[in-house]
């Protein structure tokens, strides 16, 4: 790890390193953009701007490096293929008639989404050991609005995954709707659902502090948040005590959402759309709150 | 250096124009550990000065003190007049910062680092392009500016970050550790940088540093810390010629020798510090991705 200049080192090998290149640059180049401050944006632009900023970040991300893209897309096409092929079979699972794999899409869309999110935390964390978090800290941004360009750019990445699991439900033949109207509600509910899931992970962040913490409540509550919503099977179904959790779940509402908008059950979708909105605010709230924590 | 008129706010006490930033009793505590300890400092508008000392001497819980990262209490630091625990925001708009880790962000070009502090500064898109392009050519990277800063070694991954600093076009431009873990050639390339543009634009810096032929190279003043409090303060002529008549020695010392008269005493006792552990696992991140 030590540097060893025995051999040149790589600098040497960028011309503008070498002490003989540096007379050549003799008329300086115009700096004269960098003598100006920019002006300073002011109340809900600053928020919209930053936003904007977080998520070009993530998609200029997810351009150099599709990989993640491609691998996330394993776990539900397994989850489709495997698991809803059986129990479509078994028809152990009352869901009014629907083909069970239908039943299924939506919330394995939600669930796909809600993996993503909730170990963003761990990046968050990640950008904090790596200097990147407090050079932001330093900017002219207040923590709300770097948490809701954070969480926002978490929503624009579970988008694009739920669209790659759009297609391969599309591909197994469940009857999703086309109507754009209805599938750019579905991009709203997974991105307020994922802001929702990247700020609790966000939070947790600012209080554990340490990725391998993160990662271990990461696990532990992802797999309650599934199995304790509407994704597999119907609330009905439930004992008591789980539907009174299925009800303060968040994902039950982004679920439900999503199979009235894909499928055309019958939803709650001005309620789903409600709590989800007020769930990624106060996601946002929280988080702000606890990522000075990150910066000490 | 017409930039200082064109900058200050009407609503602010401007304060004295020739101070940058001022730390008056300055103290911060992690737990039981006081990291700084009563720091009083002036940095005068326009200078290159250096924060000298050990690990653990609370060089970098100054910094970020100055820099709006730590909670102080108002009243004990001031950044061209403004006091960061009021005025946060137009504190940070003045300000350049390059964390002691290298901070840039692999996944992304040279470009769309710089383009992101352009974005989180306000710069308006119709300059953004120029003012990210004559940010990058400030620090000799425009021939990789589309390669992904992952590919970059350590000394183009500092000057790329010199960019992301000076997009904005700071009046402060703080720096910690600039150079750590970097080869000599890299370190000589960065400072050159950093002089360039002090030279082309006017503006002050706040530099701390190890290595005291850096600081004697490259700093108008040096201030030597130790346990929280300033020991020395002045030139880094003044320091020599004061250090080797107090020590009577034939020939005058070097910084390092100022160092060693200010700090040596205390180093073994450095390692109590909370902070030692912290600092020398953070230089080592830094220096194992640096390769």
């Amino acid at each position: 790890m030590s540097v060893v200049p025995v051999a040149p080192p790589p600098e040497s090998a960028d011309p503008a390193a070498t002490p003989a290149a540096a007379p050549a640059a003799a008329p300086r180049r115009d700096l004269g953009l960098l003598l100006v401050p920019p002006q300073a944006r002011s109340g809900w632009r600053v928020v919209l701007a930053r936003i904007t900023a977080m998520c070009v970040v993530e998609l200029q991300k997810l351009r150099h490096d599709r990989t993640e893209l491609y691998t996330r897309a394993v776990q539900p096409a397994l989850w489709l293929l495997i698991f809803g092929e059986t129990f479509t079979r078994i028809k152990a699972i009352p869901t009014n008639g629907i083909p069970y794999l239908d039943y299924l899409a939506p919330g394995i869309i939600a669930q796909s989404a809600m993996f993503i999110a909730i170990f963003y935390g761990i990046m968050i964390i990640w950008e904090r050991d790596s200097g990147v978090l407090t050079k932001l800290l330093v900017t002219p941004t207040p923590r709300a609005a770097l948490v809701t360009g954070k969480a926002f750019a978490a929503g624009v990445k579970a988008v694009i995954q739920a669209l790659v699991v759009v297609v391969i439900a599309a591909l197994l033949g469940v009857a999703l709707t086309w109507n754009p109207l209805k599938l750019l509600g579905v991009a709203v509910v997974v991105l307020l659902g994922s802001a929702f899931f990247s700020c609790l992970s966000m939070s947790i962040a600012g209080i554990v502090l340490t990725r391998d913490r993160l990662m271990g409540i990461g696990q532990a509550i992802t797999m309650p948040l599934f199995f304790g919503s509407n994704a597999l099977y119907p609330v009905s179904l439930m004992p008591g005590w789980l539907q009174a959790v299925s009800k303060a779940n968040p994902l039950s509402y982004e679920v439900d959402a999503l199979r009235g908008l894909l499928i055309g059950t019958h939803a709650h979708l001005v309620s789903d759309f409600g709590v989800l909105a007020l769930a990624a605010a106060l996601g946002v709230a929280c988080a702000s709150a606890l990522l000075g924590r990150l910066a000490r | 250096m017409t930039q200082s008129e064109s900058t200050t706010t009407t609503t602010a006490d401007p304060g004295d124009p020739s101070e940058a930033v001022v730390c008056t009793g300055l103290e911060y505590s992690f737990g039981q550990t006081k990291a700084v300890d009563g720091l009083d400092l002036t940095v005068r508008t326009g200078e290159v000065f250096g924060l000298l000392g050990p690990n653990g001497a609370g060089k970098t819980t100054a910094i970020r003190s100055i820099t709006t990262l730590l909670p102080v209490p108002s009243g004990m630091v001031r950044v061209f007049g403004h006091d960061p625990a009021k005025r946060q925001m137009q504190v940070r708009r003045m300000l350049g910062y390059v964390p002691q880790q290298l901070s840039a962000d692999g996944g992304l070009t040279g470009r769309e680092n710089v383009s992101l502090f352009a974005r989180v500064f306000d710069v308006p898109r119709r300059e953004r392009a120029a003012r990210v392009a004559q940010a990058i050519a400030a620090v000799d990277l425009t021939d990789a500016a589309d390669r992904l800063a992952k590919t970059y070694s350590g000394g183009m991954v500092r000057r790329l970050e010199l960019a992301q600093a000076l997009v904005s076009a700071p009046r402060l431009l703080v720096l910690d550790e600039p150079t750590i873990g970097l080869d000599p050639i890299a370190r000589t390339s960065v400072w050159e940088c950093i002089d360039e543009v002090r030279a082309a634009t006017g503006m002050t810096v706040l530099v701390t540093t190890h290595y005291m032929d850096e600081a004697d190279q490259y700093c108008d003043r040096v201030a030597l810390m130790h346990r929280g409090r300033i020991r020395a303060l002045g030139t880094p002529e003044q320091l020599r010629t004061e250090v080797g008549e107090q020590l009577e020695l034939a020939e005058p010392p070097t910084l390092d020798d100022v160092f060693r008269h200010f700090a040596g005493s205390g180093l073994a006792n450095a390692t109590e510090n909370e902070g030692e552990f912290k600092d020398v696992s953070r230089t080592r991140r830094t220096a194992s991705r640096v390769g």
